[in-house]
């Protein structure tokens, strides 16, 4: 049965299914992927509710095509995602850079599990972050969500979709298992309270588009679709304005630079957190996805215990918001890092603060527990001097 | 008629990108020739150009999108098929060519190749078989012959080759061909027909590689190769599948011809039938 | 008449057909000297230029004696790699 491309209206939802529902609220058309737990759930929800909008699901061979596929669908004028975890991610890994090169707007959902290699697939983990931004080879900007909840796996999928249009990048949405497979309340608003971003468009016909990438002051190009006559040369090797391949280092330097500069510039744009607590904490813990949850917990209980404590949760994990750690760490006297990983988005607060960096981490398989946190944020309120610290993980 | 006349633009120009030749192909290379074929049966084809669309993968091969004059994609080694996949689905108006290489399309392209041509994904194929990795400086491929000299098999290649057409009727492909690039007037036939068709269609093209491949194996320069299709190509449509490996050997045939002309329901064709039928009025692409 | 191909045999009708005429143009620089068009003209119509391109290459052009033999088959067309040579027809 057809039925409505936006399920207004409250529900009780998993939070794959969530994300699946919030890309179709943005506007998705079309999904290529590949099963894999824990985020096989967007797939099949996506392979039942594609059709019925008059978008189209293909499951492809294999996630190198998967991400191969979206991006051809991009060009062809679809907004296009995929869904996959750890092992997935990593193959995909060499065609996140074809996007980020051919500037394709496409969304990559990552539900992350225990890692490395095959890991704990039916457990969660968020051993993929560093990987997101630095796992295709490359200078490349990535912009990356980290769901707290099943609300968020709507809202900030609609977002991704969003930001992918207005950059034309790849977007990632960094979740992980617990909340892939929670469900919870999942508020869907009316089809037109909803932001849909679209790509920017030449606004000249094609004999006079004679340099398809180049950009103004925003360094995005607009973007012509497969099929409009632009008769456009779109490259995976270092291209000039005209997209020609050309093998000189000003050229490639340039180009790489407006790759990454168009997001780097647009980082108040772009950068998203919340703060709980921060105004006059001592010890900030920073924590994000499921582990925010716990986190959260942690912070009351050490509130109640009298210690101030407070909480930034980034919601963009790429770009990583510095500036909140910059603008803390005068005020503070430590920041403990919770994280289901042995420390990577610790080595990000690390460069923006000379106060010392605990951290509480676990390698995953289960959600943090809070007296992890808790114990990890009462030694850091107990001896922390102020004076930088070599990074030690707790636990 | 007086002498040759020097002039500074062909006809085929409207749908080169003539600022760019002339183009990167060794001297010998008969990578050009297929291009011509293609760029000729493009113009016949009755179909617009702002239809076509030429997706390539990495290799001297891959380069073929760059120099026409339509949408082009140059995509990564090994995926132009499921990069044209999503360009198929997402627009089914596009009139999508695969134009790559036979490492490109049967080594890490592989798994996309059988499953495109088991999905009857609609795509053109073009495969030019040279034997080798020949961009990389002459590598072994999956095509290369038994005994061949290369750069990555010094003691001649130990390996045996896929046999292409054998293959892709294996998958379920409508519509496979073989010409070498001598054979220009069939070739630019055949590539016609094959716009005439929908369906995952596959033409492979022998082309000489004389700096790859050529020179290391006794064929010579490029027109040595060319005179080598000349005397050992056979015309043989009915040949059985299995006679179809090409071994280049001085006292080898190359049987040459289109094997597989049928019609089976695309993928879209089945998608419509089993899953649109069951959701009531039902869009097809994506975009 | 003399077989003037060393590729077909004399056709029966050969004294009633209009074999046609062919003007040759070139574009020397394109030109990387493979010969196809050479070798494989069906009326040896070409020969390697004495002079060279910008790049070194000997480019095609007509024999001496063969500026009327061009039969515009359009061979040397569709085999150059290089888009370097094309015909005409014209009129005899």
């Amino acid at each position: 049965m057809k039925a409505p491309r936006v399920l207004t209206g409250r529900h009780f939802m998993m939070g794959d299914v969530a994300c699946a529902e919030g890309a179709l609220a943005a506007g998705c058309t079309f999904f290529a992927g590949y099963p894999i737990t824990p985020s096989t759930e967007i797939a099949e929800r996506l392979a039942l509710r594609l059709p019925q909008v008059g978008g189209h699901y293909i499951q492809m061979e294999d996630e190198l095509a998967s991400m191969a596929a979206i991006i051809g669908a991009s060009w062809a004028g679809a907004k296009a995602m995929t869904a996959t975890s750890g092992p997935g991610f990593s193959l995909m890994m060499e065609n996140l850079g074809l996007a980020v090169m051919m500037e394709a707007p496409c969304v990559v959902v990552n539900v992350q599990r225990g890692s490395p290699s095959t890991g704990l697939p039916t457990l969660t983990g968020q051993g993929d972050v560093m990987q997101a931004k630095w796992g295709s080879h490359g200078d490349y900007e990535i912009i990356a969500y980290a769901p707290a909840t099943c609300q968020e796996m709507f809202d900030l999928t609609v977002r991704a979709f969003n930001m992918a249009e207005r950059f034309r990048n790849p977007v990632v949405i960094l979740a992980d298992e617990v909340v892939g497979h929670m469900t919870e309340r999942v508020v869907i608003p009316p089809e037109e309270a909803i932001e849909r971003w679209e790509r920017p468009r030449p606004t000249v016909p094609p004999h006079e588009l004679l340099f398809p990438f180049a950009a103004d002051q925003d360094l995005i190009p607009p973007m012509p679709r497969a099929g409009e006559g632009y008769r456009i040369y779109v490259e995976s090797l270092t291209h000039d304005e005209r997209g020609y391949p050309v093998m000189h280092p000003d050229v490639h330097d340039r180009l790489v630079r407006r790759l990454n500069d168009k997001i780097r510039r647009a980082y108040p744009q772009i950068v998203e957190y919340e703060l709980l607590d921060t105004e006059d904490a001592e010890v900030v813990v920073v924590a994000y996805g499921s582990t925010a949850r716990s986190a959260r917990h942690a912070v009351r209980q050490a509130r109640k215990a009298g210690m101030r404590v407070g909480l930034l949760r980034p919601m963009t994990l790429w770009p990583f918001p510095a500036h909140v750690v910059e603008q803390l760490s005068p005020r503070v006297r430590a920041f403990v890092v919770a994280e289901l990983n042995l420390g990577q988005v610790a080595r990000e607060v690390e460069r923006f603060t000379d106060r010392p960096v605990y951290g509480a981490n676990h390698a995953g398989g289960a959600m943090m527990p809070p007296e992890l946190i808790l114990s990890c944020v009462e030694e850091a309120y107990r001896d922390a001097q102020g004076s930088r610290r070599r990074f030690a993980p707790v636990g | 008629m007086p002498r040759e006349a020097v002039v500074a633009s062909h006809p085929l120009d409207e749908v080169l990108r003539e600022d760019r030749l002339p183009h990167i192909w060794c001297p010998g290379c008969g990578l050009g020739t297929v291009l011509g074929c293609f760029a000729r049966a493009m113009l016949a084809s009755g179909i617009p150009l702002d239809r076509h669309v030429v997706v390539s993968g990495i290799g001297c091969t891959g380069r073929a999108a760059g120099y026409l004059k339509v949408d082009g994609f140059h995509t990564t080694h090994g995926r132009a098929i499921p990069f044209a996949t999503g360009l198929v689905i997402a627009n089914p108006d596009l009139v999508v060519t695969v134009f790559s290489g036979d490492g490109d399309l049967v080594a890490i392209g592989g798994n996309h190749l059988i499953h495109a041509a088991r999905r009857n994904m609609d795509l053109n194929v073009i495969c030019v078989n040279n034997f080798n990795y020949g961009m990389t400086g002459g590598q072994l491929g999956p095509t290369t012959p038994v005994g061949a000299i290369t750069t990555t098999s010094p003691y001649g290649f130990h390996e045996e080759p896929f046999n292409l057409p054998r293959l892709l009727a294996a998958c379920g492909a409508v519509f496979v061909a073989r010409w070498t690039c001598l054979h220009v007037r069939q070739l630019e036939a055949t590539m016609l027909r094959s716009f005439q068709k929908r369906g995952f269609r596959f033409i492979e093209v022998l082309a000489p590689c004389p700096v790859g491949f050529g020179r290391p194996n006794d064929l010579g320069e490029g027109i040595d190769e060319m005179w080598f299709y000349r005397r050992q190509a056979d015309y043989d449509p009915q040949a059985a599948l299995e006679m179809l490996e090409i071994s280049m050997r001085k006292d080898s045939r190359i049987i040459c011809g289109v094997f597989v002309d049928t019609e089976r329901p695309t993928y879209l064709d089945r998608y419509r039938e089993h899953v649109l039928r069951k959701v009531e009025g039902g869009g097809t692409g994506a975009a | 008449m003399a077989n003037p191909s060393p590729f077909v045999r004399t056709p029966l009708n050969v004294g009633r057909v209009r074999i046609p005429s062919g003007q040759v143009f070139i574009l020397p620089d394109r030109c990387k000297g493979c010969r196809f068009c050479i070798d494989f003209c069906p009326r040896e119509v070409l020969m390697e230029s004495p002079s060279m391109n910008s790049k070194g290459y000997h480019y095609p052009v007509v024999r001496p004696g063969k500026e009327e033999d061009c039969v515009h088959c359009g061979f040397c067309t569709v085999i150059c790699p290089e888009f370097a040579i094309y015909t005409v027809e014209v009129s005899p």
